[in-house]
């Protein structure tokens, strides 16, 4: 079912009368209903999520119908889209940002028989379950290959809004960059955005005025990438492959594949064995990788991003081992320890050789 | 210090130059009286036509496009507001939501193509000067069209036949009607003028500025827009400072970021918004200076003939 991508309330109203009409049949498929921040083509975090949908379809053919809504703002329209979907016969709902924790706390404890699963977020409920990507592992690999790549040892990221997540992939990207050269720092810009393409090539183009050479960004659009080819710099692929939009540029991509979740979840709901989660999924379960490298970054350096790859994969590496100090100077993890989970959730300070502080 | 304020006045002028094309378009409409919210809309619908004008045709081909397309676009607009007499806010905002739902249809098989953008067209010998020349004379042509844009249309509206016509039919549509003027007919030109400029702001965005089309790629581009026209008091040199203060205001604050100078972006942000109020506030407190800028019949329904 694809709708016509109108404001939340509009998309509500859409789905009420396509719900209705197709609501006849006995034996109907499984529904199971998406809620995207913004435009499936965004090429990043919400394009990363429906390449998942839909191969999640793909997987359990007419077993299971899907249905989604995108660019539901995070406000109460998120609440009615839910509520919609909910009531509309949705068995399972996913929810793609992390704005939406607690519309999808309360709808889930008016529908205690449907199951709603909520990305990014920390509130979690007998029918509410919480899965995440450890985005953090492809930024520290993308760190590796920037810490080779760049001759000026200056990074730049763009960073979108100063949550816990995007911190974590600023501190990993810089930390995987400076385990193969000590000297490199990176400066981070926040347009305070997940979507503003234009906005996003202003800051990238701030950074490499500043000396950048090597850029990340942790925004949805490739407007970064495309800025980066045109000014003969380096970036890489956000969530997904952006090499159309810059084949010099890309180094490599880091590329989520949510399917993994996703199908997995749906499979339980299916035989009725499903119970509430908090998923946190990473290289080891094949929800985030390195892939798409470009024509720039010679045998050497990909096999050294494939080798970490391999290491994250088998346990044997942790982005955030200690000894590990934030850029004041304070311990962060003590030597031979690695950060919990809980803390990982929560970081907010940037650790050495990030420039800066976070935006309070 | 020269070399941090070129890249910032440099980008500036590239980034506020969408805000230019669709604010003076605005302008031209609001000086007819009519009040357009559909901007962002038309923006949009625009963006994605010049994509695709721009895939086939180049960059000057996608901006006729998405010129055609905005023009297109408030036809409609200026049916219902001019011919029907509906209420001309709502009806604007009922353009915009339909013009991002139209471009994201339209757009959904543009979305994994690139443009080849534009390169710099630097003016011999101007472009040598110091500081000013890699800002103001480096920079694409679009650029340059729209200052041209600007200075025939400052000289048009307070220099000629035309621009009298237009200003009478914003101040008092009866009394230009009972003088012979078509003032729906003038009403309907300058609402298509002013969805055409901002199809050549969107169209701008998605061919030169970031080549590419994502859906919603104005980003609240078209309601700064809408805001610069007030801010500017309707007057055209004012709306080119706005334009650029309020683009430049972004671009300052990136550049800050980078060299570890804080301020607080989410509030800069606002500015535009809060100017504007502060500006309608100052000229609603004082009879005479509102009826010096503001268009008498802006936004008032008219139907003749």
């Amino acid at each position: 079912m694809r709708f016509l991508p109108l404001l939340g309330r509009l998309a509500a109203l859409a789905l009420t009368a396509c719900t209705l009409a197709g609501a006849a049949h006995a034996e109907e498929p499984l529904k199971a209903g998406f809620i995207y921040i913004g435009p499936t083509g965004d090429h990043g975090w919400t394009y990363a999520h429906d390449q998942g949908r839909k191969a999640m379809e793909a997987k359990f053919a007419g077993k299971v119908k899907t249905t989604f809504v995108e660019n539901v703002p995070e406000t109460a329209d998120a609440e009615r889209v839910i509520r919609d979907l909910a009531s509309k016969g949705h068995k399972v709902i996913f929810a793609t940002s992390f704005g939406y924790m607690n519309a999808m706390d309360k709808v889930a404890r008016q529908f205690p028989k449907t199951v709603f699963m909520h990305a990014t977020g920390y509130k979690s409920g007998k029918n509410l379950g919480i899965y995440d990507v450890r985005t953090y592992e492809g930024a520290y690999m993308l760190g590796v290959v920037a810490g080779k790549m760049s001759k000026s040892g200056k990074l730049g990221v763009v960073g979108s809004i100063a949550i816990p997540e995007v911190v974590r992939n600023i501190n990993a990207f810089t930390l995987g960059a400076r385990s193969v050269n000590p000297k490199a720092t990176t400066r981070v810009i926040w347009v305070n955005s997940w979507f503003d393409p234009g906005k996003e090539r202003e800051a990238a183009l701030a950074l490499i005025s500043q000396g950048a050479d090597v850029l990340m960004q942790n925004t949805d659009s490739p407007a970064v990438v495309q800025t980066a080819q045109e000014k003969g710099v380096f970036a890489f692929g956000w969530d997904s492959d952006m090499s159309k939009f810059g084949g010099k540029a890309q180094l490599a991509a880091s590329v989520l594949n949510w399917e993994v979740i996703y199908s997995q979840e749906v499979d339980k709901v299916l035989k009725g064995t499903w119970k509430t989660t908090d998923l946190w999924y990473g290289v080891k379960e094949g929800a985030v990788t390195i892939d798409n490298f470009g024509p720039a970054v010679p045998a050497d350096v990909k096999k050294l991003a494939e080798e970490r790859r391999d290491a994250l994969k088998a346990g044997k590496l942790h982005p955030f081992t200690g000894p590990l100090k934030d850029n004041a100077g304070k311990e962060m993890v003590a030597a031979g320890q690695t950060m919990a989970d809980a803390d990982l959730r929560k970081m907010n300070a940037y650790v050495e050789g990030v420039e800066g502080s976070i935006p309070k | 210090m020269i070399e941090y304020l070129v890249p910032v006045l440099a980008t500036t002028l590239a980034a506020a130059t969408p805000l230019v094309f669709a604010g003076l378009g605005e302008l031209v409409t609001e000086k007819s009286g009519v009040i357009n919210l559909g901007v962002e809309g038309m923006m949009l619908i625009g963006a994605v036509a010049g994509f695709a004008g721009g895939l086939h045709w180049g960059v000057a081909g996608g901006l006729l496009c998405g010129a055609l397309a905005g023009a297109l676009a408030a036809l409609p607009f200026a049916f219902l507001t001019l011919s029907l007499g509906t209420n001309q806010p709502a009806t604007g905002l009922a353009l915009t939501i339909f013009g991002i739902g139209l471009s994201a249809f339209v757009g959904q098989y543009f979305v994994s193509q690139s443009l080849p953008g534009l390169q710099p067209l630097i003016i011999p010998g101007l472009a040598e000067i110091p500081l000013l020349g890699p800002v103001f004379f480096s920079q694409s042509w679009v650029v340059y069209l729209s200052w041209l844009t600007f200075a025939w249309l400052a000289w048009m509206l307070a220099r000629t036949r035309w621009g009298l016509i237009l200003r009478a039919v914003g101040e008092s549509p009866e009394a230009a009607h009972a003088i012979g003027y078509p003032v729906t007919a003038i009403r309907y030109a300058a609402t298509c003028f002013g969805g055409a400029m901002a199809g050549i702001g969107g169209a701008y965005l998605s061919t030169v500025y970031t080549p590419l089309w994502v859906q919603n790629m104005t980003a609240g581009r078209g309601w700064i827009a809408v805001a610069l026209v007030v801010f500017a008091t309707w007057k055209p040199g004012r709306l080119m400072l706005g334009a650029y203060l309020f683009g430049g205001m972004t671009i300052l604050q990136l550049h800050a970021q980078g060299l570890g100078v804080e301020l607080p972006s989410q509030l800069l942000a606002a500015v535009p918004y809060v100017a504007t109020i502060v500006v309608l506030v100052l000229i609603s407190r004082d009879r005479k200076l509102l009826q010096l800028n503001l268009p008498a019949s802006l936004g008032k329904p008219w139907i003749g003939n």
